[in-house]
């Protein structure tokens, strides 16, 4: 048992693969709380894959990915908006449009014969080939969202509840969405490297979405979202060590196995606790 | 929200300070003496508001001390809503003036709050001190505290630390309240705030607000229902335009209410003087 635990850790990619995890779980299962009340998870996710074209052309002349996928989430972001503001359809319809075109785009840029080999690296993360200074930096941005979320955190809780705030308590909800959008933007842009644009949704909405079937406060719940991101990140990484599956999609199972024994565990909790709908 | 119109200033510049006003949120948090004290808390002249330079409301004119309790009759659409935004400096006046020397908050429909949201009753009013607070400060200590003692004035002390989204419909709406408080506000604009109540939880809201008043906050209540506005010191009757402000007891006649409602009044049979509105008329999620 402890072989299996330690055996690991003698390899400098899995150590480096378990530190990017943990600084991820830590950022995501934070900031993934607000994502999951806000109901922001359909432009976490759309965001997420918006920006594929950006990576992908980043990749092509060697820019480094991290600004490749800024300039896309930015141009991704600003899509959206003209599309939601110029379309006579529903704005899910027209995020939808967007996102779904860009998204081709940039597979469409992937797969042309001039792309280097590893370009899947994009789609579904690469943590085993993180460096130090993917860390590094992933720790410092995340450090940032973090405090951020801290200073900012009765502000978020008071709009969420009440998106009438500015009337009531003087509080702007437009500013305030938009850090909110922002920190988002900040957060997968740094998550995508490790998980990549299709999985990094799943580390931002799921240990959330997994702490809101067992708690109704929210100090808990942010630190059960904190908990279940980082056991499962490491989880998924030790499974993919010894079982040889991807890491980022071994990851993205540990999450949905935390999520569903936190529904079977929140089921039981509403069946003894009746709830006022 | 936090507005505050300076009144401290000749005549002649009020227009341009009822377009200039000073929306003072994240502002420190000291209280400015007031001009009259005991009364001159706002007033209103010839005042239009409206959305996109189109008026929705007009002609305003009052005059409100501290401590009064105003009942806000009209119509779905009669500018009930429309005059608290104007209050709050959300909307800004066409024309005419308005001066405001106080903080204002809005307390929302309880139906319009989330249930299923993360919050106890002290978290929601202790969220009234955001409005006192620069942007980066947190609510402190001593914000908490606030908050508790104002849960303890609406009479929910010991449900500080229950989930908001438990309580009942009367309880929520206290809370909301509890929250206003904390901001400091001292004029309380409460919209519909009866909505959805049984006669048990009106009750207390009435001895809520009645405790308020004697307190010194004003508190406008916007209803629907012309039995309770007469239980007000003054009623202000909107449809589009001002139709009468005054004391319940001169004001509610059955001219006013008709011209109130736009239509005419059934007579409780047996009740001279009194009436019912047909039901069409009670209106609920005025805009």
């Amino acid at each position: 048992m402890f072989d299996l635990l330690s055996e690991p850790l003698a390899n400098g990619t899995t150590v480096r693969a378990l530190a990017e995890i943990t600084v991820l779980g830590v950022v995501s299962g934070a900031i993934g709380c607000w994502i999951v009340l806000y109901k922001l998870s359909y432009s976490a996710e759309s965001l997420a894959h918006g920006m594929l074209p950006g990576l992908v052309i980043a990749a092509l002349v060697g820019a480094p990915l991290l600004l490749g996928g800024a300039v896309g989430i930015l141009i991704a972001a600003v899509l959206v908006v003209i599309a939601t503001r110029t379309s006579t359809e529903t704005a899910d319809t027209a995020i939808a449009v967007v996102i779904t075109a860009l998204f081709g785009a940039g597979i469409l840029l992937a797969l042309s014969p001039s792309s280097p080999p590893g370009i899947q690296d994009l789609l579904f993360g690469d943590l085993l080939g993180v460096t130090l200074t993917d860390v590094a930096i992933a720790g410092a941005v995340s450090l940032t969202v973090l405090a951020a979320l801290w200073t900012l955190h009765e502000r978020l809780l008071a709009v969420g509840f009440d998106k009438g705030s500015e009337r009531s308590i003087g509080v702007s909800v437009t500013s305030l969405n938009l850090i909110l959008m922002g920190l988002v933007a900040v957060t997968i842009l740094v998550a995508v490297q490790g998980l990549g644009t299709l999985l990094v949704a799943a580390i931002l909405v799921g240990p959330a979405a997994a702490a809101r079937q067992v708690t109704r406060q929210i100090g808990p719940m942010i630190a059960i979202s904190v908990a279940v991101a980082v056991a499962a990140g490491i989880a998924g990484i030790y499974a993919s060590y010894h079982l040889r599956t991807a890491a980022g999609a071994s990851v993205v199972v540990a999450l949905l196995a935390f999520y569903l024994l936190a529904a079977l565990a929140g089921s039981l909790q509403h069946r003894q606790i009746p709830v006022r709908r | 929200m936090r507005t505050r119109w300076r009144s401290d200033s000749p005549a002649e510049n009020r227009t341009a300070i009822s377009t200039e006003q000073t929306l003072g949120a994240g502002a420190s948090a000291e209280r400015e003496p007031s001009p009259q004290p005991g009364g001159g808390l706002a007033s209103a002249r010839g005042l239009s508001v409206g959305y996109g330079g189109v008026p929705a409301l007009t002609g305003v004119e009052l005059e409100i001390g501290r401590g009064t309790r105003i009942g806000l009759l009209g119509p779905n659409g009669g500018g009930k809503t429309t005059l608290f935004r104007a209050f709050t400096g959300e909307l800004k006046p066409i024309s005419g003036e308005l001066e405001v020397n106080a903080t204002c908050a809005t307390v929302p429909q309880t139906d319009r709050t989330r249930l299923d949201y993360p919050v106890t009753c002290l978290d929601v009013a202790t969220m009234g001190a955001l409005a006192r607070l620069p942007w980066w400060k947190k609510p402190g200590r001593k914000d908490r505290a606030m908050a508790l003692e104002n849960l303890k004035l609406v009479g929910l002390g010991e449900r500080s630390r229950n989930s908001f989204g438990d309580l009942s419909g009367g309880q929520r709406q206290r809370v909301l309240i509890a929250r206003a408080l904390t901001a400091d506000a001292e004029l309380l604009l409460l919209d519909e705030p009866y909505t959805g109540l049984d006669s048990a939880s009106a009750a207390l809201l009435d001895g809520l607000i009645r405790d308020l008043a004697d307190r010194g906050r004003t508190v406008m209540i916007a209803t629907h229902d012309v039995d309770q506005a007469r239980c007000w010191d003054l009623v202000l009757c909107l449809n589009g335009t001002q139709i009468a402000f005054g004391p319940p007891d001169t004001t509610l006649n059955r001219e006013v209410i008709e011209a109130t409602y736009g239509g005419s009044i059934v007579e409780i049979p047996g009740q001279p003087g009194r009436g019912v509105l047909p039901p069409h008329h009670h209106d609920h999620g005025d805009h």
